[in-house]
Parts: structure tokens; sequence; C-alpha cells
């Protein structure tokens, strides 16, 4: 299995895509942290950029690759290897490099002008979403076999997570105004990781306040000990779901 | 050494393999014929476990495949277009294969690597290689690590007149050395030298499997070529 992983992450790291994004992260976060006098104002900003660009780099770079890796794979396949080890060093490939991208462009400098528990938080949800948007590309690359189809299906759902799920949310909370809907609000967060990442950050930030009584709804139940290892539970969650439904399905598909 | 048993797949709605049962052993050297689309490649890619068939099961040395990837250990495939990384060289990629297949006391068999020329070619990305180079690649790499089984698909397709002289010398004392080897081809006249059986394929399923001396005594052909015409004649006329 390491000897996979090895070839896959040599061959991503020497991708200059990868480096565009790691230099990228890196100029923003870096940009951000220099305009703001007040560096959790930065955190603040730079916070909506990543809940962004990661989910979007990370699904799409990833479906890419394995679309132009079928032919690795079709070799691989061939030889003394279990499709599993295959399937999931290609996983641990993509995901340790797109996370160790997302630790360089942007956890180093939140280390270096934010060392609080909020600035950690960011680091985490950052790192489990770029490992998570792999894990639903993958999902989405083995399961249509065209390349134009995947790629297209990979950005629909990134922008089902990043932008329609929210409009769904905001339509049904406008829909049952008339009921008590805030402890229905924190299942439903559940179903986003995006959005739980987002909660997860905004209520250490302190400014939970800002969300009326929903938000205090919220910081009873996330704000606690129990509430946090729970969402870390979900967001693992949304790794280890969808990598077994692929390898699931890669274990049974023709090449 | 590898038995198939009642082996369907269906493509959709298309029956590329349709109860197919085969036996090969040892020392044989198998010719698999049959006009385009017949399911030969379907076939050697099942017993590769590429293809997962739908029904029906494989065994490698008494041993179903279904569950199994050490048994690949046994085999050399050449595919019928091969198909590799774009931004490897050809160096890194043997090494890479030599690094994936390593076990203890393993011999490499590196002639096809040097007559081929491919040690003056290590450093060329197979972005750019031809399609015959691309083909020596896949050559010397099926016949790199000893095994026992050689599986070919179209093996000399692409290959100019010397390589392909070289390739049929290499699969003759393969076989020689009591290799089974299962190759398909479209040139009939090259197999003539080299294959002591025939499987002969048709619409996904398997019409006959002889031997080459029953062949050609049943048609009264010398010639492989003209034996297989009037087989086929005969089958669909």
């Amino acid at each position: 299995m390491k000897k996979i992983i090895k070839y896959v992450m040599i061959d991503i790291l020497r991708n200059k895509i990868m480096l565009a994004y790691t230099l990228f992260l890196l100029l923003i976060s870096l940009s951000v942290f220099n305009l703001e006098d007040n560096s959790a104002k930065g955190l603040l900003s730079l916070l909506n950029i990543i809940l962004i660009i990661v989910p979007l780099v990370s699904i799409l770079f990833s479906a890419i690759y394995v679309y132009n890796s079928a032919e690795f794979l079709e070799l691989l396949v061939s030889q003394p290897l279990k499709r599993k080890t295959i399937w999931l060093s290609m996983f641990t490939g993509l995901a340790g490099s797109l996370a160790l991208a997302f630790f360089v462009g942007a956890g180093i400098p939140i280390l270096l002008y934010e060392a609080t528990a909020t600035g950690f938080m960011m680091l985490g949800t950052g790192l489990l979403l770029s490992v998570i948007f792999v894990a639903i590309a993958m999902l989405a690359a083995v399961k249509t076999r065209d390349k134009a189809k995947g790629i297209g299906v990979a950005i629909l759902l990134w922008l089902y997570f990043s932008l329609l799920f929210d409009g769904l949310v905001l339509f049904l909370l406008f829909q049952f105004a008339d009921y008590p809907m805030e402890k229905f609000m924190v299942a439903v967060s559940a179903f986003n990781p995006i959005d739980l990442s987002r909660i997860l950050i905004l209520l250490k930030m302190d400014i939970s306040a800002l969300m009326g009584y929903t938000g205090a709804i919220f910081k009873n139940f996330f704000g606690t000990q129990a509430g946090v290892w729970l969402s870390f539970f979900v967001l693992a969650m949304w790794i280890v779901i969808p990598s077994w439904l692929s390898l699931r399905k890669f274990n049974r598909k023709d090449l | 050494m590898i038995i198939a048993s009642n082996v369907s797949k269906k493509f959709g709605k298309l029956a590329a393999l349709d109860n197919v049962s085969v036996t090969c052993n040892k020392g044989e050297c198998i010719a698999l014929i049959g006009p385009n689309g017949s399911g030969k490649t379907t076939l050697i890619k099942s017993i590769l476990g590429m293809v997962v068939c739908n029904s029906g099961f494989i065994t490698f040395n008494g041993k179903n495949i279904l569950h199994d990837w050490q048994y690949r250990a046994h085999i050399g495939y050449m595919p019928q277009i091969g198909r590799y990384p774009d931004n490897m060289t050809i160096g890194q990629m043997l090494s890479m294969m030599k690094d994936i297949r390593d076990q203890k006391n393993l011999v490499l068999d590196e002639d096809l690597v040097v007559q081929f020329k491919l040690n003056e070619l290590l450093n060329k990305r197979m972005r750019t290689l031809s399609g015959g180079t691309r083909q020596k690649v896949s050559a010397a790499l099926a016949f790199l690590f000893n095994p026992d089984v050689l599986i070919l698909d179209e093996p000399t397709a692409g290959l100019d007149p010397v390589a392909a002289e070289i390739l049929k010398e290499k699969i003759i004392t393969e076989k020689l050395k009591g290799k089974l080897v299962l190759v398909t081809s479209h040139i009939l006249s090259e197999l003539d030298e080299l294959v002591t059986q025939v499987i002969y394929m048709q619409d996904g399923s398997l019409k006959f499997h002889k031997s080459i001396e029953e062949l050609r005594k049943d048609t009264g052909q010398e010639k492989l070529s003209k034996a297989i015409a009037s087989v086929m004649v005969k089958i669909n006329g």
C-alpha cells in the first residue's frame, strides 16, 4: 500500500495546479491577516474564503485526477494488488496532498497570526473539509463513467453544498416560520459538512449573539464539549461513508 | 492451470461472453481466434479479474480468482492497447513495476528490454511514445517477471517486422520452458509456428477448442489461416 501511495503522492505534488493552489491560499491568508489590525477580524474574512475555495479545489482536482488516472488504475488492477489497496492508496494520496497544501497555504499563517482556539478550530475543519471533498469526488468519479459528466456532477455537488443547501434551508425556515424549528436546524446542519464547519468556527468566535434565538440554541448544543465531539464525529462520517461506498463500487467495476 | 466454467458477462444488453467454458494447461500455447467483438478481450480481462463476470467462475491453479489477487503475480499481461500514465518516463515505469511486483528470489527477465533497446529510451515520457514503442514497453513488462502464464492480446499489432520477429522468438522460447501462453491475433499466418491449440469464439460463445493437429485433420488444410477460413465458412454458412 505504501508503495502506491508514494507514486500517487509524487505524481500529485509535481502537479503545477497543486503548487498554484498552495501559493494562492498563502497569498490570501497572509494578505488578510496583514490588512486588519485585529487578527481575529482577519480570521473571519479568511473563514468565508476558505469555506468556498477549499471544497471547490478539493472536489474538482480529485475528480479530474481520478479520471486522468484511468490508465494507471487499469495497469495496477492487472497486477498482483488488491483493488481495495489500489483505491485506498489513491484516496490517501489525494487526501494527503490536498491536506498538505491547505496546511502550508492556510495553516501556517493561521498558526503564526492567530494561534488561538478559534484558529485551531479553523485549521482542523479546513483539513477535514479537504479530505471530505476528496471522498465525495471519488464517489462521483467512480459512479459515472463519462469524464465530462463526472466533472459536471462534481461541480454540481459543490454548488449544492455551498449554495443550494443554504437556500433550501432558508426556504424551509420561512415556510415553517410559525413552528419552533431551532432543534430541527441543529439536526439539519449535520447534512452539510460546510455548514457544520462554519457553525463550529463561528461559535468559537463568540459572535453567535448576532444570530438571535437560533444562535442561542446552537451555542447550547455546539458550545458544549459533547456537541463539538459529536460534530467532529459527523464530519468523520462524511469521510467514511462516501469512501466506503466508492470502494464498494470500485471493487465491482469493470475496467 | 486456468479453468473457466460457464462464464457469462453482459454489458447492458450485449452478451460479451455467453456460457464460456475453457481449460488451459501448462506448456500449451493457445490461440484465441474470432471476429472483432467476439469476446476475446473480455475473456482475457475476466481471467485477469479486470472484468467481473455475471455468472460462472474462473479458477487459477484450483483457486477461485474472485476474491484472490495474489494469483496475478503468476501472470504477465500485454494489453491490446497499452495505456500508461502520461507523465512517467519508461525508466520510472519499469522501476515502479519492479517495486510493485517485488518478491523474494524473483529473477528478472530483461531480454526484451535489451533486445528492443528500451535502455536507450529510459528518459522518454510515455506520452511522447509512438504506438509501436508503447507496444514494446508492454511486451517487455509482460515478460519481465518470468511469469508462469503469459497473456498476450494482439502482441504484434503495431510492431515493426524486426520487433515482431524478436517477440515471436521470445514467445517460442518461453513456451518451450513449459509456460502457458494465451495469444490473440488476427494475423493468422504468424500464429502457425507458435500455437498448439486453437480456441475459436464468435458472438461471445466458444465455438470450438481443438489442438492444431486435430484442426488440420478436420479441415484438410495445412495452413492455420486456410483452416480457420474454412471453419468460418462452415459455421456461418
